[in-house]
């Protein structure tokens, strides 16, 4: 079972400071109003150092690391 | 009586006798709630009438699986083009209640909550006189309270509901999961009235009654609410499957129809020739990228003008957002302000690529689905009715106004 991690912004936390972009520009975009819109992808083996700095630096913890189960069942979302 | 009739009025059968003895004359006794129950709501494929449409069953199944938990009645109904479920209050409650005390009993819920817009004074009188009724004849075993909500569109949300019930701000929350957490932290079945009123009548007379009427995949009836250029604005009921130009012809609509707001503001429009193409039931709406929603539908006629009506739901839609998410809370006014540009002779060249960029950027970024039913009205609004954007642009504002979108005071009730 290989476990790989998303990024996820919780919209209510995230205050546009935009320092998640700075950090991880492989993975955040800015919107055309300052927020992050963060790759819904895997993050790759290379850029977990800087996802996790990213996630540390947030100023409002709204970035967030979400478990992807890759390998297990996909979990039911409503 | 046993209804052995394939033909409606079913949850409408009892308008204008409200009443516990009437509802018992016409319905009977009602069962109790089991685990049999949530099996026949699988096979009655029954859908939620609040907008999304997911399935009962499971929703039931994940909360029966956890103890202690709640059931709550979502009667805020803060659209203003539906009146479906005050309709039902005022003229079924019993139907709605005992869906509840039925899913109370199922998923073995220890309350329930039944929530009603603070506007809707006469829903909830009506509430408050059936409850009484049902406590003097004993008719629940799990206690039922009536909660007075503020009005809002988004208060309608879950989990703004959930949230206010718990004595916050009527607020969405982030990845909120109410059948794990809800009211006082506890496992939470949140229901549409007009769900639970099915429940009711699918516990008496079972799945297969249900399915007596509708198509094979998507079987039963549902409540409509019909509004927009139309001499008779009025809740009907329907099965699915009916043909969406013999469902509007009763209300009177204003010929040629142009196009057509299905399942409310976060609905989807559908131009003339989808409008006469359409059966209302998942399949039938699906060749347009819609669905019946919470039953809302918006007719636009001749004398009006459907892109005005578009600008005019974004705009308000914009205003409802609870200010939370930056993409809602900014992209909202801003698209919506762009739509109103398309409205104006004096749109920019390729606006319409513009508008479809923000709409991209809007879409599945806020903390509830608020923004993302505005993104699918705007989106299927501008395609519908390209023919106008086109002529504001070329030739000049219609002048035109967009049809009635909220209900007058008081819709009458057409079965
Ligand atoms: C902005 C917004 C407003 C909503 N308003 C209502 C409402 O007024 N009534 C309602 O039943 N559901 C409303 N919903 C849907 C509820 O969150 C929830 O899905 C529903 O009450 C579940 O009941 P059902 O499964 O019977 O449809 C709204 C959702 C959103 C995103
Ligand atoms: S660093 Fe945090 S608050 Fe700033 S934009 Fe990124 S997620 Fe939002
Ligand atoms: S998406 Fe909009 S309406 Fe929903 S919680 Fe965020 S700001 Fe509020």
């Amino acid at each position: 079972m290989t476990r790989t991690r998303r990024l996820l912004v919780d919209p209510i936390r995230c205050d546009a400071h935009g320092l998640c972009a700075e950090l991880l520009p492989e993975m955040v975009q800015l919107d055309d109003w300052g927020y992050p819109i963060v790759s819904d992808q895997a993050v790759p083996a290379h850029l977990l150092g800087h996802a996790r700095r990213a996630v540390a630096a947030c100023p409002t913890l709204a970035l967030l690391f979400a478990e992807a189960e890759v390998a297990q069942p996909a979990r039911s979302r409503r | 009586m046993s209804p052995t009739s394939h033909y409606l009025p079913r949850l409408l059968a009892t308008v204008g006798r409200p009443d516990l003895a009437a509802h018992l004359q016409q319905w009977g006794p009602r069962p109790a709630g089991g685990p049999g129950l949530i099996h026949e709501l699988g096979r009655a494929r029954l859908g939620g009438r609040g907008g999304a449409g997911f399935p009962a069953t499971r929703k039931w199944s994940s909360v029966a699986e956890r103890r202690g938990s709640v059931v709550v009645v979502n009667a805020t109904e803060g659209e203003p083009a539906s009146n479906k479920d005050k309709t039902l209050l005022l003229h079924a409650p019993h139907l709605i209640l005992d869906g509840a005390a039925m899913a109370a009993e199922a998923v073995g819920a220890s309350e329930v909550i039944v929530c009603i817009d603070e506007h809707a004074s006469t829903a909830w009188r009506a509430t408050g006189h059936a409850l009484a009724e049902r406590a003097r004849h004993r008719q629940d075993r799990v206690p039922v309270r009536m909660e007075v909500a503020p009005a809002g569109y988004v208060t309608g949300e879950e989990s703004a509901l959930i949230g206010w019930i718990n004595g916050a701000a009527p607020l969405p929350t982030f990845a909120s999961r109410p059948w794990e957490q809800g009211v006082d932290g506890r496992p939470t079945l949140v229901h549409n009235p007009e769900t639970l009123a099915h429940v009711a009548l699918i516990g008496r007379f079972g799945a297969d009654w249900f399915a007596s009427v509708g198509g094979a995949a998507h079987p039963g009836s549902a409540l409509v609410t019909i509004s927009g250029d139309v001499r008779h604005p009025s809740v009907h009921e329907v099965a699915l499957g009916t043909r969406l130009t013999d469902l509007i012809g009763p209300a009177g609509p204003s010929e040629p129809v142009q196009g057509v707001l299905i399942g409310g503001y976060a609905g989807t429009w559908l131009d003339a020739a989808a409008v006469a193409a359409a059966t209302v039931d998942p399949e039938g709406l699906a060749p347009a990228g819609a669905s019946l929603g919470c039953g809302v539908i918006v007719v636009v006629g001749p004398q009006s003008c459907g892109l005005r009506a578009v600008a005019a739901i974004a705009s308000w839609l914009a205003g409802q957002s609870a200010g939370q998410c930056g993409p809602c809370a900014r992209g909202l006014p801003t698209v919506a302000d762009a739509v109103g540009r398309l409205v104006g002779p004096n749109a920019p060249p390729r606006w319409n690529a513009q508008i479809d960029r923000w709409l991209w950027m809007i879409e599945g970024r806020g903390a509830c689905h608020h923004p993302d039913g505005a993104v699918r009205m705007i989106r299927s609004g501008i395609q519908a009715f390209q023919g106008e954007v086109d002529h504001h642009r070329h030739a000049g504002d219609c002048h035109r106004p967009a049809p009635p979108l909220a209900l007058p005071r008081s819709s009458e009730v057409m079965v």
